[in-house]
């Protein structure tokens, strides 16, 4: 007779399902337990392999000063925290820091208000409407290396449409060097970023604006409530658990930001475009400083776990409020 | 004031609504593809029409030479990128539809557990796993190898794939499962037989994600490769623009063809994709 009491109090019904999964298997006997178990046997080989492993590799190298010399005698001495302390006190990592700053919140925020916009269009009925939705996820399908590609050619010195058009509206200064100007650099990056990043966020929030019922708006209007009214007092207070995920999301997914800048500036000029994440594959890969390099990969880690951590918090508490 | 309110929710019509969202949508969504357009247009023209100030925003004099140039050298890349792409498919649905099934009927205890943790893996950065995905791939003669980009490219796959599927298939009611004990099968059976015929446009949508992710995948091929024996489409576009950096319409002409498979794909699987996406974020 099974003991094991449900945890959230479940009724009568979903303790009878329980029950008679547990008499399934308990019927067929152990060797049903180790069959099942072989379904998803490879995937949890799989995560530790591929994740878990490599993970804990990256922090063992972190601790080590693992450069080109280490990589070809196969020694690497321990060293304890000095290269998060190296990269910490590296004059460059300040600046990094405040790009990646920028860059996140420069793209998240356009990108989030951008697709609100549109997936409210969206929400109408209008004809075209399936047509153009999906031709929205085109930009978000591609691979990243074209689109910065492209955007490397539409901000080019010479002859970039985008250089030719500010200039012949006279707001700058012809063949401006926007991806070889510091600060302009990273704007150029940072907007590529929110054109990529808005059908994202577009599909996300239009499939929560769908999911809600049409009946909070009609009664609205039956209280005399126009349009900027019924969104603000019923469709952001309804959609809160999707923009937070979006939002969650959207700093987790640009934290990793690397093929854009990369291909785009290169991180210049002179780190001026270099955020943490392309500037961790610098002191790798570049200066072939790995054991900095994984210290700074480690670091963006943390940051995006405790981003998630923030995220998990920050729901149980809104659900509290609405409980 | 009641009953005239009710009247206005019935009767009530805004004709003039649909046609200005049309207009709204096509605008937007012009200004949103015009770079895509700009890839195509400029990848017709030739070297004086590219270069030209003005810059022509409708190519007059349409050409393929870019693209003849372009598949003269990028063909063997997009070869090995199809190649990678499909090892990457076939080796996350090998993993991901075992596992997607098992976490969505089998009550194990620590599949809360399981869940979360693929979460969390979706958010480690590329960038913190190519360092030792380098150092690591380097010791077991890895590198440079179909082998060690499909591995390194199914992380991106594995675990969106198993939380795609999980949620596909757990709308299909183990039921069916218990039909086919009845007829004598045994897990793995019923599984093969009965699961799977019902779970292709789960299997679709995952392999689809897969194939995307390994078709854009820069960072791995960039890490991975230290020579150019085998070099993905996405890699040898960053080399060519470095080689070529001036060359825009054949630029633009290896741009398409790299861009290619994605608009195909989107085209004719566009149902999946949305399913997929919200199902995967919000169910996830």
């Amino acid at each position: 007779m099974s003991t094991k009491t449900s945890v959230s109090g479940s009724t009568v019904v979903s303790r009878e399902k329980k029950r008679a999964a547990a008499m399934r298997t308990q019927r067929s006997g152990l060797r049903a337990r180790w069959v099942r178990w072989t379904f998803l046997l490879p995937a949890i080989l799989y995560i530790l392999l591929f994740y878990g492993y490599p993970l804990y590799y990256s922090f063992s190298v972190s601790f080590e000063r693992y450069d080109l010399q280490a990589e070809i005698t196969g020694m690497a001495p321990f060293v304890g925290l000095t290269n998060y302390l190296t990269v910490f006190h590296n004059p460059v990592f300040q600046s990094v820091a405040l790009h990646t700053l920028f860059f996140t919140m420069g793209s998240i925020i356009p990108q989030f208000v951008i697709g609100l916009a549109l997936a409210v269009l969206f929400t109408h009925r209008f004809p075209l409407n399936r047509l153009l939705r999906s031709l929205f996820l085109l930009p978000w399908l591609l691979p990243l290396v074209v689109s910065a590609t492209i955007w490397r050619w539409l901000f080019d010195q010479t002859n970039g449409i985008i250089d030719q058009l500010l200039t012949g509206m006279h707001l700058v200064p012809a063949h401006f060097g926007w991806l070889t100007t510091p600060v302009w650099a990273l704007v150029a990056v940072t907007i590529a970023n929110i054109w990529i990043g808005i059908p994202f966020n577009m599909v996300i929030i239009y499939s929560g604006l769908q999911s809600i019922a049409r009946e909070f708006y009609e009664a609205a209007a039956i209280d005399g409530a126009n349009g900027w009214q019924a969104f603000r007092y019923i469709t952001l207070p309804l959609l809160e658990p999707v923009i937070g995920i979006v939002l969650m999301l959207g700093l987790i997914y640009t934290l990793k930001v690397f093929d854009i800048i990369y291909v785009m500036t290169g991180g210049g000029p002179a780190n001026a475009s270099q955020t943490l994440a392309t500037w961790s594959y610098n002191l790798s890969f570049s200066q072939q400083l790995f054991g900095q390099g994984a210290a700074l990969g480690n670091v963006i880690l943390l940051i995006a776990l405790a981003v998630a951590v923030v995220y998990v918090w920050w729901s149980g508490h809104t659900a509290k409020t609405y409980a | 004031m009641q009953i005239q309110g009710q009247y206005r929710s019935k009767t009530y019509t805004r004709p003039r609504v649909p046609i200005v969202a049309t207009i709204a949508g096509v605008v937007a969504t012009a200004l949103m593809l015009f770079p895509l357009y700009w890839m195509i247009a400029n990848s017709l023209e030739t070297n004086q029409e590219i270069f030209s100030i003005p810059v022509s925003l409708i190519p007059t004099s349409v050409t393929l030479t870019p693209y003849a140039t372009a598949l003269a050298t990028q063909i063997p890349h997009l070869i090995t990128s199809i190649i990678v792409a499909l090892g990457t498919v076939i080796v996350s649905l090998l993993i991901a539809l075992p596992a997607g099934y098992a976490l969505a009927h089998f009550h194990f205890r620590i599949t809360v557990i399981i869940v979360f943790c693929l979460l969390l893996t979706q958010m480690i950065p590329t960038v913190t796993l190519s360092t030792p995905f380098f150092l690591i791939f380097n010791k077991l003669g890895l590198l440079n190898s179909y082998g060690g980009l499909i591995l390194a490219d199914t992380t991106y796959a594995v675990p969106f794939d198993i939380l795609i599927l999980r949620a596909f298939l757990s709308s299909i009611p183990y039921e069916l499962v218990e039909a086919a004990f009845v007829d004598g099968s045994d897990e793995w059976g019923a599984f093969l037989r009965v699961i799977m015929p019902l779970s292709i446009p789960g299997i679709v949508t995952a392999g689809l994600f897969a194939f995307l992710f390994a078709w854009g995948d820069f960072l791995y091929a960039l890490t991975i490769t230290t020579t150019n024996q085998i070099e993905p489409i996405s890699l040898s576009i960053y080399t060519y623009l470095g080689q070529f950096s001036s060359q825009w319409n054949d630029l633009m002409a290896v741009a398409t063809l790299a861009a290619i498979p994605a608009a195909i794909l989107l085209i004719a699987f566009q149902r999946y994709i949305t399913a997929g996406l919200t199902s995967g974020a919000l169910k996830g």
